[in-house]
């Protein structure tokens, strides 16, 4: 039988390669994509209000809720606030260790730091979170650190939102970071730096124009992770996220339309960032 | 290269800060898995191993590390065989619409979680009207877990060569032979590497696992319900540090198998 398959395929690319690819995209296209596609037409649809069951014909109600919401405004405006200032944050936090990675470190450090910032990355998303909120707590290590100066730690809140997300997403930021100045050599820095620059104008000139697709690239990541996220706001913060409104819309109050509907903010916000990371060159460096 | 000794300070102490960053409240963590008292205060005040007895005898905890181990094997099994398939094709075979292949293998995580998770929610329970079960985890998982096994795979395959292949056909073997004796010995490690990612990537994972597991509870999922009952908390603490012991073991031995760093860029997956 094996035989008889094999012998059966011999020589045809094309029968080799639709047996391949029909796995694959059969699930990926009929239950991934056909699952997007559900969820594209349920944001059409509407909730019976007397019966509180979801009516299958099609309309804008939702997007006209959404839209004329002053709540959902302010909720989509304070994650995308959010998640652009934890990509700056990160940026900032994940430049010096990367440059260290590719520039400065010994081939063994580097080898080290590279699975310093990997293992992390792969580690319990929840116990992190909830590491911060034993840390931020009022009986916390940061109250208790802060206390003999007499002031207090930010608490739960905004700020506790943008210190974790900060956190958990830094990895992602880190890696895209290294591998982009990994590529610039070295005597273009040493050729900036014998005609003259400092290192500050060497850094302006030279390094950030040529790590910046890389860090476009992270800043995919940073983004589009905040983005998604209901599990950190709700835990560490009481205000609402773009996530906690759909979360709250399929479970609780079982309104699966609007939820799809608020739903396609992320996407489209996300799918406008990919662009311009494309035309900034970020793809060659994801 | 030459950097000034401001520059080189300035880098190692930024370098020691994010280290710090990083690793400060991990082992903030595991030292509360220690804590002597119920409450979660600092300092600690004193030191014991009593948590991880209570730990292993709590009946919710080892049941919900049983079906996360479940979910974890059955999305890897299907991330595996459906990974290497589309590495394989996008790889050796030229074909019209190539490049989507891989786009489509990355939309799955490259999407906010919680569109992934409704989306697959909405379809489970309008469309196929499936109960949310322990099946469906699996499959919402094995969703996001295939482009681990993808990458790793596509990578290995495009560093070796494919004349090894064409010289096996040349010498009479059939393409059972050619696969067994030649292709898969050569991504063998790689597809290991896949695989072990794969399941660290659905052990951790929340927030796609909340659309799709109704009654079921995984790991994560137990810890997010315990995380409001404070008597419990000593027992997430030690939850925790397993938890995070679990998914880097993994990672580690992924990390000797490739040589590419895993989890780079475009192998990084959302929680």
């Amino acid at each position: 039988m094996g035989r008889r398959l094999a012998d059966l395929l011999h020589g045809r690319r094309r029968l080799q390669l639709s047996l391949l690819l029909s796995g694959p995209l059969g699930w990926l296209v009929i239950a991934y994509l056909g699952s997007l596609a559900v969820l594209f037409i349920a944001a059409f649809w509407h909730l019976d209000e007397f019966s509180g069951k979801v009516v299958h014909d099609y309309g804008t109600s939702n997007f006209e809720t959404l839209w004329n919401g002053h709540v959902y405004r302010t909720i989509v405006l304070r994650t995308v606030g959010i998640a652009a200032a934890v990509t700056v944050t990160d940026a900032l936090l994940a430049f010096p260790i990367a440059f260290y990675m590719a520039k400065v470190a010994s081939p063994r450090v580097r080898g080290l730091l590279v699975v310093a910032v990997l293992m992390p990355l792969w580690s319990s998303y929840l116990v992190k979170v909830y590491a911060w909120r034993t840390i931020l707590n009022e009986d916390g290590i940061l109250n208790w650190a802060l206390d003999p100066f007499g002031i207090k730690g930010p608490g739960f809140g905004n700020l506790a939102t943008w210190i974790v997300f900060s956190y958990l997403w830094l990895p992602y930021m880190i890696l895209p970071v290294y591998a982009g100045l990994e590529r610039i050599p070295n005597s273009l820095l040493d050729a900036s730096g014998d005609l003259g620059a400092d290192p500050g104008r060497t850094f302006r000139r030279v390094v950030l124009p040529m790590a910046f697709p890389a860090i476009v690239a992270g800043s995919i990541f940073t983004f589009a992770l905040t983005l998604g996220d209901y599990i950190t706001p709700n835990l560490v913060s009481s205000t609402q996220f773009i996530g906690n409104v759909v979360y709250a819309n399929v479970g609780v109050a079982n309104n699966l339309p609007l939820a799809a509907a608020f739903a396609t903010v992320p996407v489209v916000v996300m799918v406008v960032y990919l662009l311009i990371a494309r035309r900034l060159g970020a793809f060659e460096h994801l | 290269m030459y950097l000034s000794r401001g520059t080189r300070w300035f880098l190692r102490i930024g370098t020691g800060v994010t280290l710090a960053f990083i690793y400060l409240p991990l082992i903030i963590i595991a030292l509360y898995a220690f804590n002597s008292r119920r409450v979660q205060t600092w300092p600690i005040k004193g030191l014991t191993f009593d948590w991880f007895d209570k730990a292993f005898h709590n009946h919710g905890a080892r049941d919900a590390l049983l079906t996360s181990v479940k979910a974890g094997l059955g999305a890897t099994a299907l991330a595996l065989l459906l990974g290497t398939l589309a590495a394989t094709a996008v790889s050796r075979y030229r074909f019209f619409g190539r490049e989507t292949v891989s786009f489509l293998v990355i939309l799955p995580i490259a999407l906010p979680g919680i569109v992934t998770g409704m989306a697959l929610n909405s379809t489970f329970t309008q469309v196929v009207k499936l109960d949310l079960s322990l099946f469906t985890v699996i499959v919402g998982h094995a969703t996001f877990c295939i482009v681990v096994v993808y990458n790793n795979v596509v990578a290995r395959m495009r560093r070796t060569a494919r004349n090894f292949e064409e010289a096996s056909a040349d010498l009479g073997a059939h393409t059972w032979q050619t696969f067994r004796y030649v292709t898969f010995p050569q991504l063998r490690s790689a597809m290991i590497a896949g695989a072990l990612l794969a399941f660290a990537l659905s052990f951790d994972e929340v927030i796609v696992t909340t659309f799709t597991a109704g009654a079921t509870e995984t790991l994560p999922i137990w810890i997010l319900n315990n995380l409001s009952r404070p008597r419990n908390l000593p027992i997430v603490n030690v939850v925790a540090v397993i938890s995070v012991l679990l998914s880097i073991i993994p990672v580690y031995f992924a990390q000797k198998l490739t040589a590419d760093p895993v989890g780079a860029p475009g192998a990084v997956a959302a929680p």
